[in-house]
């Protein structure tokens, strides 16, 4: 079933710094960025939105470079998303979602980023990370592979 | 207004890009974390890989700008509601910010485009009510 190389690890990890790098720097691991995005009644912090548009550009032109090879450089084949309908879990998931992320002001990728360094968001990333080990096996059938389809 | 998100956002478009352009996988967290932890781990060696990279990016800025690293101190209670929330959310819609937002979205998802429009006003809504009607977020 494995279809990534060993070396095709090491572009992952290399991927994962600069990320969170990417991340850090444009200050998107401060919940206070995050909440003052979401805060449109008040004072709103557009940097979000600009970090958001940046990298969308980006990894959106990376993709359509992806979407014409057969197969990637490091890897057996591509994982795309199956495609899925527009449903009750989708919206109602979502808002969830962001009822969790508004209230703290921080989502599963700057967690993991700054748990080593912030008591607060490592207690929020235990949590997290056990929430996910009870619901992929409370509720059946729940796809691994980034179902963004 | 600073070049900084600008910086950081292209930095992590090329990140996911490749990504997916080295191991055919798109790096959505709250997925990728569920294939580790979760029952089906069967690739679960890049996820590994790439949460390993998160630590190691988390420590390169630690060491380099440490100012990118939050020094907010979420209150107990709301970190593990909110990590409740965020965990059960992101794994009944099939993705969170990075992997509706980022991803989804850059592959032009109409799946994705709802969900990421849905969680911004769920996010919005409960600032409103936290900040400005409630108060204390």
């Amino acid at each position: 079933m494995k279809s990534v190389k060993p070396a095709g690890m090491i572009a992952a990890f290399v991927g994962g710094a600069g990320f969170a790098i990417g991340l850090g720097v444009s200050g998107a691991l401060q919940p206070k960025v995050i909440q003052g995005f979401l805060d449109v009644g008040g004072a709103w912090d557009p940097t979000l939105l600009v970090m958001f548009g940046s990298a969308l550009v980006t990894f959106g032109a990376l993709q359509q470079v992806a979407r014409r090879m057969r197969r990637p450089v490091l890897a057996d084949r591509f994982a795309w998303p199956a495609q899925r309908p527009i449903d009750a879990p989708l919206v109602g998931g979502s808002a969830l979602f962001g009822v969790g992320w508004g209230l703290a002001g921080v989502c599963p990728g700057p967690a993991l980023t700054a748990a080593l360094w912030n008591g607060s968001v490592a207690v929020f990333t235990v949590v997290l990370v056990a929430t996910i080990a009870v619901v992929d096996r409370v509720v059946g059938k729940l796809d691994v592979e980034d179902s963004c389809g | 207004m600073s070049i900084l998100p600008v910086v950081g956002g292209v930095l992590m478009g090329l990140s996911a890009g490749g990504v997916l352009l080295m191991t055919g996988h798109l790096p959505g967290v709250s997925g990728l974390l569920a294939g580790i932890v979760g029952p089906d781990r069967r690739e679960f060696g890049w996820r590994l890989a790439f949460v390993i990279g998160l630590v190691a990016g988390g420590a390169t800025l630690a060491a380099a700008y440490p100012a990118a690293i939050p020094a907010t101190i979420i209150p107990w209670p709301r970190a593990i509601a909110a990590g409740i929330l965020v965990g059960i959310g992101a794994r009944v819609a099939g993705g969170c910010t990075s992997g509706h937002g980022l991803l989804g979205v850059g592959r032009l998802s109409w799946r994705s485009m709802v969900a990421t429009m849905t969680f911004m006003a769920a996010g919005m809504i409960a600032v409103a009510i936290g900040r400005h009607w409630i108060g204390g977020l």
